[in-house]
């Protein structure tokens, strides 16, 4: 943001063609952007009290809750006591992370089911919202298409209570789906609290509640498209499936594939609070997953350091994750999160 | 499939009109995907309202009630549980929505103004905290040091500032002219009277949008409120939506603040706490519709 000179306040735009670099002038004003080195950080912390004491608030909550707790992974290494202030438990180097390193059952089985998850989902999951997109792109009514996305995009806002709630209303046992069988006299189905069907259970809220929400970005990047390149696919005589294969999908390629590498980089994180929500009726062996297992050993059965150590394993593998997936994305020739 | 030619020469719509075939399959797919939303809806709005025969004969779920009684409204607004949580709700929303609102529109023009002290290395600490989640347990503990457990600052001050948020909101401010902010400062304003005066007059609806964003935020919260408080008196709707309608566990009059005599049935006291818990989101979405595009897009750019 370039900071105007005072001198053009009151003169006709165009007056002065050169307007930044004027060095230093009399009054308060602030000198332009680019000679801030010049002035001495002092008078620079004086000058922007103001603006510094704006900042405090929302620094505060974020060191505290963003960058303490990093600070807080600490425990990881200790036998934590949780009525000693946080420095002073034992420490007790690698011993925490035996369990992973030994392959504790219980661990083992939630890093299964979360692996599970994540290849269901993203086989399932992720295209569900590019084909919705293609879709509602390809609609030539522009308001079928507007109340569509209206309705498609509701779920998103409601919590998970809610949209676990929904599904036993419609799957339930006394729900919507069995009540129509049975008043036609025909065999219920028990989904809800059916262990084997529950990897699919959540597939499916996962779908129902986001999939519309996830279009928003790919229809962003389906209108950037340039029309021309339809008028020349239509003039070398390509149909509309051949325009869609040549034309729509390359202009959504970057797109899809950072959305791609964010996804990859939560492989170990799937729907937490949904899957909180549900374990009571499907056990854990079927239900646990990575963040569940932390929860339930940490904070509800008081093994801090080995929770804490494997939240820590979880995370670091998250940002090796993001990173290598960018990597190959950077090999393949795409942009990716950031640029090479 | 063959392709049609184009019927209207003013189409802007770059492909040709699909073929018969295509246009019903679209309309299939459009219509049950809808339904899967609306229809379940319909299904719990009625159950709310349906009388006891009809619950009673059908099982626990009505699609289409025969007639229609607001008892189990009556018996939830009694000022038993669910009319307390729904209090705590309203209240954690409002309160932690006006602390969000505040806290991010002050930090995010303190950081649109490039050059000032420490504005660099605040900006990439506010962008770096969006790469990592410091995790469950020292979250947990942080809020227990700082004594907050059993407080309804809890449910409020660990996700107060959103960094997104923070990010979209500098980007708007940035884009306000800066003749209008300069010609004020020689006019003598200091940063606060351009901020309160100038920018933020100047940025109502983007101030709406990220304001709705935090409000639906704070009502669909519910893991903070299992994690941090322990006495089920000051839990928010969310919770007893749990408890009473996804675990079922069953109502008592006295938790309902009533008399026993002829309670409403269950399903349809349950289907009432699950419509007021939504009812305030649908109240809302219109609002934050308008705006979802570039709500969502903007910021996503600019660094």
């Amino acid at each position: 943001m370039s900071h105007t000179d005072v001198a053009r306040v009151d003169t006709p735009p165009g007056a002065h063609p050169v307007r930044k670099g004027t060095g230093r002038r009399p009054g308060r004003s602030r000198p332009p952007a680019g000679t801030h080195r010049r002035v001495p950080w002092l008078v620079r912390l004086t000058r922007d009290r103001t603006l510094l004491l704006m900042a405090v608030p929302g620094m505060a909550l974020l060191l505290l809750f963003q960058y303490l707790p990093l600070l807080g992974n600490v425990i990881a290494f200790q036998a934590y006591v949780p009525f000693l202030p946080l420095g002073q438990s034992p420490w007790v180097g690698l011993d925490n992370f035996a369990v992973i390193f030994n392959g504790d059952p219980a661990f083992l089985n939630a890093l299964r089911n979360t692996l599970v998850l994540t290849l269901v989902q993203v086989v399932l999951v992720f295209p569900a919202p590019i084909a919705l997109a293609l879709l509602l792109n390809s609609l030539l009514s522009e308001r079928i298409k507007r109340v569509v996305q209206s309705v498609l995009y509701l779920p998103h806002f409601l919590s998970w209570v809610i949209v676990v709630a929904v599904f036993q209303q419609v799957l339930g046992g006394s729900g919507m789906i069995n009540n129509l069988l049975r008043s036609n006299g025909l065999e219920t189905m028990s989904i809800i609290g059916n262990s084997d069907l529950f990897v699919g259970l959540l597939t499916s809220q996962v779908i129902w509640k986001d999939t519309g929400w996830a279009t928003i970005l790919f229809l962003a990047a389906l209108s950037q498209i340039d029309p021309s390149l339809y008028e020349a696919a239509k003039m070398d005589g390509a149909s509309r499936w051949r325009q869609m294969w040549h034309v729509t999908l390359p202009g959504i390629r970057g797109i899809v594939v950072l959305l791609l590498i964010l996804r990859l980089g939560d492989s170990l994180t799937v729907g937490f609070e949904q899957i909180i929500l549900q374990q009571g009726g499907v056990g854990l062996a079927a239900s646990e997953v990575l963040d569940t297992y932390v929860y339930n050993n940490g904070i509800v059965g008081g093994q801090w350091g080995v929770s804490a150590a494997v939240g820590l394993v979880k995370g670091a593998v998250g940002v090796v994750l993001v990173l290598g997936a960018n990597k190959i994305a950077h090999l393949l020739g795409e942009n990716g999160v950031y640029k090479s | 499939m063959s392709a049609t030619p184009a019927r209207s020469p003013q189409r802007r719509h770059p492909v040709d009109a699909p073929g018969l075939t295509a246009r019903a399959v679209k309309g299939v797919v459009l219509v049950v995907m809808c339904a899967a939303v609306v229809l379940p809806f319909v299904g719990i709005v009625s159950t709310s309202v349906a009388s006891r025969a009809q619950v009673s004969a059908s099982g626990g779920f009505v699609l289409l009630p025969t007639s229609v009684s607001l008892d189990s409204y009556r018996t939830i607004f009694a000022g038993g549980v669910v009319s307390q949580a729904m209090l705590v709700s309203l209240g954690v929303t409002i309160v932690g929505t006006a602390v969000s609102l505040a806290v991010s529109t002050l930090l995010a023009y303190a950081l649109s103004r490039q050059g000032s002290f420490g504005q660099k290395p605040m900006l990439m600490l506010v962008l770096f905290s969006l790469l990592f989640s410091p995790g469950l347990i020292p979250n947990y503990l942080v809020v227990k040091e700082l004594g907050l457990l059993n407080s309804y600052w809890a449910l409020i001050l660990p996700t107060a500032l959103s960094a997104f948020n923070v990010i979209v909101l500098r980007a708007f401010f940035m884009g306000i002219p800066t003749e209008l902010t300069d010609s004020a400062r020689i006019d003598g304003a200091g940063h606060l009277t351009i901020f309160a005066r100038i920018v933020l007059p100047l940025s109502k609806a983007v101030l709406a949008v990220i304001g709705l964003f935090y409000a639906v935020g704070y009502w669909n919260a519910f893991f903070n409120a299992l994690i941090y408080l322990n006495d089920s008196a000051m839990w928010p709707l969310q919770l007893v939506l749990r408890t009473y309608v996804i675990n079922n566990t069953e109502m008592s009059a006295t938790d309902l603040g009533t008399g026993a005599e002829n309670l409403p049935p269950q399903p349809s006291i349950q289907m009432a706490i699950l419509v007021v818990t939504i009812v305030p989101i649908l109240i809302v979405y219109p609002f934050l519709q308008r705006h979802f595009a570039k709500g969502v897009l903007t910021g996503a750019v600019k660094g």
